[in-house]
């Protein structure tokens, strides 16, 4: 086996690991909320651009222009509608709610556009590479993990340089004085919800791209992204990085041995990690 | 003089025994006086029952809210088929050994699950299905992807013919069910329900109180996963083949036993009874739109768990304050004159 | 002219029942003082007053206007700001970070982040720290800074000398009055009655969700006050 080549190849599946990640820890960062239909918010960002594409023949990642704010209103209808409502009922509320919505847009897809698998065509890119020495390394998944890195900077001016993120720090760390300062809690998390749709859009499209989808398809991309933020850490961004490089890396490792066991592998590797350090490598939050 | 007593019937809940037996007395009758189709389609009911009563137990009284628990039904399953497929044990030993299997099982799963809280629990569980599913694709002697089926000369074990086969399955279903219900609803009345119910309520508190939170939720989730085994072997032993999508489906063996454990009332022990009364009603009367009713079913949980979150049974109870198992005790009160007295 | 001015208030933790009845006035640049025990209501009285617990809408009478309704960032805007008990400073926010929190709902008024640091010096010197890294007299100051930030016409003061060395609290009950100087009406928590009585002009006695006795600070028999505070 090539370890070289299985390494950077396993370490760039990280950046659409990271990604499919970013969405989930927003919402679980400062809402406390687990979106169990974050996985499928994910692929229905890729219908939602292929239905674009079919309508005004602009390639897939052209289509963002449009799918992005599409999701983002989504998203903030999304929670300022019926998640803000499950915030205060305990465990099982978001729980259920977020199980629900992922059911309807599984099934809901399925009903519009059938159980076919779907691939989003961009062009010549998808098989582009270059050379580095004796290596080859696809254009595509560099820029992916290029674009991994462009959202992941994005979000920490966000956070530490900016008056909103600024509140989005204060209400994770204390919503009820924070709406004792004026802050207003319920647009708030709507408008988080919104930001990470916008990275649920990008990671949909994106990932697309390269691998065949279909209804189904939502929630092995929530377990990737959920397995990604675990290894890396819980409130940790850039720790989500690592912890998809290490995902992207175990898959390669597993796809090397045999094709049919790259996913497995993840899992493994997950689980391993899981019970050896269950908080992950570089765990910031408190819970 | 009489002395105080701890009571636990009410009049409701003993007028619904003595009609609870006689449902199930012409139940047990059904193979005399129904069709194939309908022992079917009671055998299912059972069965979803039975799943749902478990995952009840888990989620609802233990908080352990699982997504993970096809991974039993699977485990179940192919630990049946391949104790009778390829080790040649019969049949009935062989039903009786997977759920024991699954619990097994369920205990090495179990330290790496519980390191998890709340959401990340059900996702890690869900995890270990698919762990579970993929690693049954990829063993050859389990049929790999294809899976295994029953051989004639197995099905002969149970009955010479159909009609035998049938009925007898139909009765082993209804048994399991009873049983599977039995063990649970024991549970809920023994001391150990009280801990669950005490750790239900508040954790800390019943920490602070002596109980074992840990070992409680470890015990119940072992016998849980047991249970489940046991039915998915029944299950796949009914439907005679079994492979990795159809033994750890979440949409078959999760989703719908969440909404009607959700939706007929979660953490009631007869919630579980309306919900699936509730799912199959309305899977037969949108039988012909496809996964309509998958949508509605979504769409009604939701509202479910916003506005009532008990479910529908919890409001029934609430509102009309009957309880038709109890659980629960109350404190009969010998009579005295003066109160103050005491 | 009145400020805030509260009608029969009375407040729920779902079914128990925490302030009965409370009738309180203050009117604009006083200073009023709530003493009593633990346990008497004074906090419930404050969140209720800043909106943090649902009461019917003139039960609580701000500027002449039912306010009792109002989500708690609804009042901030109107201009009421709090103190909280137990400072509750936000830990992932630096010092400067918490001040500028403060004025989220941009109040216009002549606080501004500039003044603050006037009145407390030493805060500029840790504003970049994280704010649970302060000494308590420190993060006492960035709470009360915090809330000024939303130049409040009324604030409202919990507990301010709690856990405080006494010569911590006699700095900033010093910094109370140049804030007081500026017009600013305060409302003030307190479990340390002459720290509370020497600050303001009128007070107000609570006992077990109760008013237990008001009168003006001057001149009062203290002993009558420990009477009223125990509720003998």
């Amino acid at each position: 086996m090539d370890w070289l080549n299985t390494f950077i190849q396993g370490s760039l599946l990280g950046g659409i690991y990271a990604l499919f990640a970013i969405g989930l820890s927003l919402s679980f960062g400062i809402m406390r909320l687990v979106n169990i239909a974050h996985g499928d918010l994910i692929v229905l960002s890729a219908y939602v651009a292929m239905v674009v594409g079919q309508g005004t023949g602009l390639d897939p990642i052209s289509c963002l222009i449009i799918v992005v704010p599409v999701m983002f209103a989504l998203g903030y209808a999304l929670q300022r509608g019926l998640l803000n409502q499950t915030l205060t009922g305990g465990l099982l509320p978001p729980l259920l709610v977020t199980f629900g919505i992922s059911i309807i847009i599984q099934n809901g897809l399925l009903q519009g556009f059938g159980a076919y698998t779907q691939r989003l065509q961009q062009g010549a890119i998808e098989t582009a590479s270059l050379q580095f020495g004796g290596i080859s390394v696809g254009v595509y998944p560099l820029l992916v993990f290029g674009v991994a890195l462009l959202a992941l900077g994005s979000l920490q001016l966000l956070f530490y340089r900016t008056g909103l993120g600024r509140a989005f720090r204060a209400v994770s760390d204390d919503a009820d004085t924070a709406e004792l300062m004026g802050v207003d809690n319920r647009k708030l998390y709507a408008v988080a919800l919104g930001i990470a749709m916008i990275f649920t859009a990008i990671a949909g499209v994106l990932f697309a791209i390269r691998t065949n989808f279909d209804p189904a398809a939502g929630p092995i991309r929530l377990i990737l992204a959920f397995e990604a933020v675990i290894i890396g850490g819980l409130g940790s961004m850039w720790g989500t990085l690592i912890g998809g490089m290490i995902l992207g890396i175990a898959q390669s490792v597993g796809a090397a041995l045999s094709p049919t066991w790259q996913i497995l592998a993840g899992h493994i590797a997950f689980l391993i990690i899981l019970i050896v350090r269950p908080s992950g490598l570089f765990p910031r939050t408190r819970d | 003089m009489e002395t105080d007593r701890v009571e636990r019937g009410t009049w409701a809940s003993r007028i619904f025994a003595v009609a609870a037996v006689v449902m199930l007395a012409a139940l047990v009758a059904l193979p005399w006086w129904g069709d194939a189709g309908e022992m079917r389609l009671i055998a299912e009911m059972a069965y979803y029952l039975a799943l749902a009563q478990l995952w009840n137990l888990l989620a609802g009284y233990a908080g352990l809210v699982s997504v993970g628990q096809q991974a039993y039904v699977g485990l179940g399953g192919y630990a049946f088929f391949y104790l009778t497929r390829v080790l040649n044990i019969d049949v009935y030993i062989a039903l009786l050994l997977a759920g024991p299997f699954a619990g097994l099982v369920s205990i090495p799963v179990s330290f790496a699950v519980f390191r998890l809280r709340g959401a990340y629990f059900a996702i890690g569980t869900w995890v270990v299905s698919e762990v579970f599913a993929l690693s049954a694709g990829l063993i050859a002697v389990l049929g790999a992807g294809s899976g295994l089926s029953l051989t004639p000369a197995i099905m002969r074990e149970i009955a010479p013919d159909r009609a035998g086969r049938d009925t007898i399955l139909y009765l082993m279903t209804l048994a399991v069910a009873v049983v599977v219900f039995g063990i649970v609803y024991l549970l809920l009345r023994s001391r150990h329900g009280l801990a669950l119910t005490a750790i239900r309520d508040s954790e800390p508190a019943s920490a602070s109180l002596g109980v074992n939170t840990f070992r409680t939720k470890f015990i119940i989730y072992i016998v849980t996963a047991a249970c489940t085994g046991l039915v998915g072997g029944l299950i796949f032993l009914q439907k005679l083949r079994i492979s990795p999508e159809a033994g750890f489906s979440i949409n078959d063996w999760t989703v719908v036993v969440i909404f009607m454990v959700v939706i007929g009332g979660i953490g009631t022990i007869e919630g579980p009874f309306i919900g699936m009364l509730v799912f199959i009603v309305l899977r037969e009367l949108l039988a012909d739109y496809g996964a309509y009713y998958l949508i509605l079913m979504g769409a009604i949980a939701i509202v479910v768990m916003l506005k009532a979150p008990s479910g529908i049974w919890g409001w029934v109870s609430h509102r009309f304050n009957i309880e038709l198992f109890p659980v629960g005790r109350r404190l009969s009160l010998a009579p005295s004159e003066d109160l103050a007295k005491r | 002219m009145t400020l805030l001015q509260t009608q029969n208030l009375s407040a729920f933790y779902g079914d128990f029942q925490a302030l009965f009845d409370i009738n309180v006035t203050v009117d604009e640049g006083e200073t009023v003082a709530v003493i009593g025990a633990n346990g008497a209501g004074k906090t419930t009285f404050l969140r209720a007053v800043a909106g943090a617990l649902g009461t019917a809408p003139d039960m609580v009478m701000f500027e002449g206007r039912p306010i009792g309704h109002h989500t708690a960032h609804d009042i901030v805007r109107l201009g009421i700001a709090m103190a909280p008990e137990g400072r509750r400073l936000f830990p992932s926010l630096s010092v400067e970070e918490n001040l500028l929190l403060g004025g989220y709902s941009k109040r216009p008024g002549p606080w501004n982040i500039k003044r603050v640091y006037e009145l407390f010096p030493r805060l500029r010197e840790l504003r970049h720290l994280p704010a649970t890294d302060l000494s308590g007299g420190q993060q006492q100051m960035t709470t009360v800074g915090r809330a000024l930030m939303s130049n409040p016409r009324l604030l409202l003061c919990d507990e301010l000398s709690l856990g405080l060395a006494p010569v911590v609290i006699r700095d900033i009950y010093g910094c109370l009055e140049k804030i007081t100087a500026e017009g600013t009406t305060v409302v003030l928590v307190e479990q340390d009655i002459n720290r509370a009585l020497d600050a303001s002009a009128r007070f107000y006695c609570f006992q077990e969700g109760r008013l237990a006795l008001t009168a003006p600070t001057k001149g009062f028999d203290r002993a009558a006050i420990g009477a009223a505070y125990f509720g003998m």
